[in-house]
């Protein structure tokens, strides 16, 4: 794994909630343990929910950035993800 | 009906007193009249049976035409009149967006701040932001909810009313979801209650405000000063006698409830996998719970709860006409989607609640599976 890639993006722009949470665990499942994920959503409830989601399944917030109406978040994979 | 907050079914008490009052209570209050002063006399003595219950003068409880009126002229009024003392509006960010948006209409106007104050993750304002913001020099007013109505999480009003005397700092206590079924005690500058929250009718807010706080007129002109128009009687003698009436049975109430609400955290956390349940489990009201599951569309959940003949409520932005999700869950960084909030209204039966706790894991599955989501 490269360490200056960008981190995969899953597009969940137009998606209303709980869709964005439900498609970055999705990817999620087949990702490597430890690698980042950032997920972009127009959802208002993602910047909340892609944190809880994360604390849930012991994965870490990485950032949270918001541009023109679009939310970047990527999180960082939890070297054992819960089930 | 496992949806009382705000708007819980009428006491038959009050139904009894509001029909009564329809015929002796029908005439405008300020007429000179017998009848006039007969509707005057049953205004004055609902307000003093609501002064009695929250430990006011008569003379310092207004009545409002609703809740949010009240809050709106709380926030607008006091602000305005310490406008020479200072311009900020201090608010925790789970306070009632009556509370906040007021806030922000005040500090428009004054040329302020609104200074928003953090809350933990149970929903409980922190302590010593909230008493170092109290204490900041410009502070118009500030807010402290007695508890959240939608997580149930009580609030430190002692510890902050304390901090705002010493400050010569006004409290608005949004007591709304507390009054009525708890004891919302006497730390409190200015205290807002709402009667359909607590058995009486809808459209009859209160508003007590201690002697000695400052506060000016922000609508025209008005023979009912703070509140233009007045209220209603009949509705106002029915909010008195439903607030007597809780105000007795509270303590049997309570018991009751808190009970069912324990049952409730325990059962829901056990049996549905994925779920956050919300909120003190202790220090909070009797009858308020939320929880929130992982992956699932809320209003699809509020949808099928209800066509099993379940009436729940919702925090989440898909149950709402707006696209934001509760403030309240944003500001605690727990899951919005997915959320169930009860608040179960006096009365409710035990075996009610099971047969809700019995369905309740088969349809989140269903919602769940609807949603593709098996294995994540």
């Amino acid at each position: 794994m490269t360490d200056d890639a960008p981190p995969p993006v899953v597009d969940a722009r137009g998606l209303r909630c709980p869709a964005p949470v439900i498609a970055l665990a999705k990817a999620a499942r087949t990702a490597a343990p430890g690698s980042e994920l950032t997920v972009l959503a127009t959802d208002p409830a993602a910047r909340h929910d892609v944190p809880a989601w994360a604390r849930m399944r012991g994965h870490a917030m990485v950032s949270s950035t918001e541009d023109d109406g679009v939310w970047h978040l990527t999180v960082r994979l939890g070297d054992a993800p819960v089930a | 009906m496992l949806d009382a907050g705000g708007r819980a079914p009428l006491l038959p008490q009050a139904r009894a007193a509001f029909v009564e009052a329809l015929d002796q209570g029908w005439a405008d209050p300020r007429r000179l009249h017998a009848e006039g002063r007969r509707a005057r006399l049953l205004l004055d003595g609902a307000r003093e049976a609501i002064a009695g219950v929250v430990g006011a003068r008569t003379e310092d409880v207004d009545l409002a035409p609703s809740h949010t009126a009240a809050l709106h002229t709380a926030v607008l009024t006091v602000a305005r009149g310490r406008r020479r003392t200072g311009a900020d509006v201090v608010t925790p960010t789970v306070e009632r967006a009556a509370v906040l948006h007021a806030a922000d209409t005040a500090v428009a106007a004054s040329g302020g701040r609104r200074v928003d104050v953090p809350v933990d993750g149970l929903g409980r304002v922190d302590l010593a932001r909230m008493v170092e913001a109290v204490g900041a020099p410009g502070v118009a007013l500030a807010a402290l909810q007695h508890a959240n109505g939608e997580v149930g999480t009580r609030q430190p009003v002692a510890e902050v009313h304390a901090a705002a005397r010493r400050a010569g700092v006004p409290l608005l206590v949004d007591a709304g979801s507390s009054l009525g079924h708890t004891d919302v005690g006497d730390a409190w500058d200015v205290l807002a209650a709402d009667a359909g929250d607590w058995g009486g009718p809808a459209g009859i807010g209160v508003l007590a405000t201690r002697r000695g706080v400052r506060r000016s007129p922000v609508a025209p002109e008005d023979e009912d000063r703070w509140f233009p128009g007045g209220v209603s009687v009949p509705a106002a003698l029915a909010a008195a006698v439903a607030l007597q009436v809780a105000h007795a049975g509270r303590t049997a109430a309570d018991t009751g409830r808190r009970a069912l609400v324990d049952r409730v955290r325990a059962r829901v956390a056990a049996e549905v996998p994925d779920t956050e349940v919300v909120g003190d489990p202790v220090d909070r009201l009797p009858h308020v719970v939320t929880f929130s599951f992982l992956y699932v569309d809320g209003e699809a959940l509020v949808t099928a709860l209800d066509a099993l003949g379940f009436a729940v409520a919702s925090g989440s932005a898909c149950t709402s006409s707006s696209l934001e999700p509760s403030h309240v869950l944003a500001a605690m960084g727990v899951l919005t989607h997915g959320n169930v909030r009860l608040a179960l209204p006096r009365g409710t039966r035990g075996e009610d609640v099971d047969r809700f706790l019995d369905v309740l894991p088969g349809v989140v599955a269903r919602v769940r599976a609807a949603g593709g989501v098996d294995g994540l």
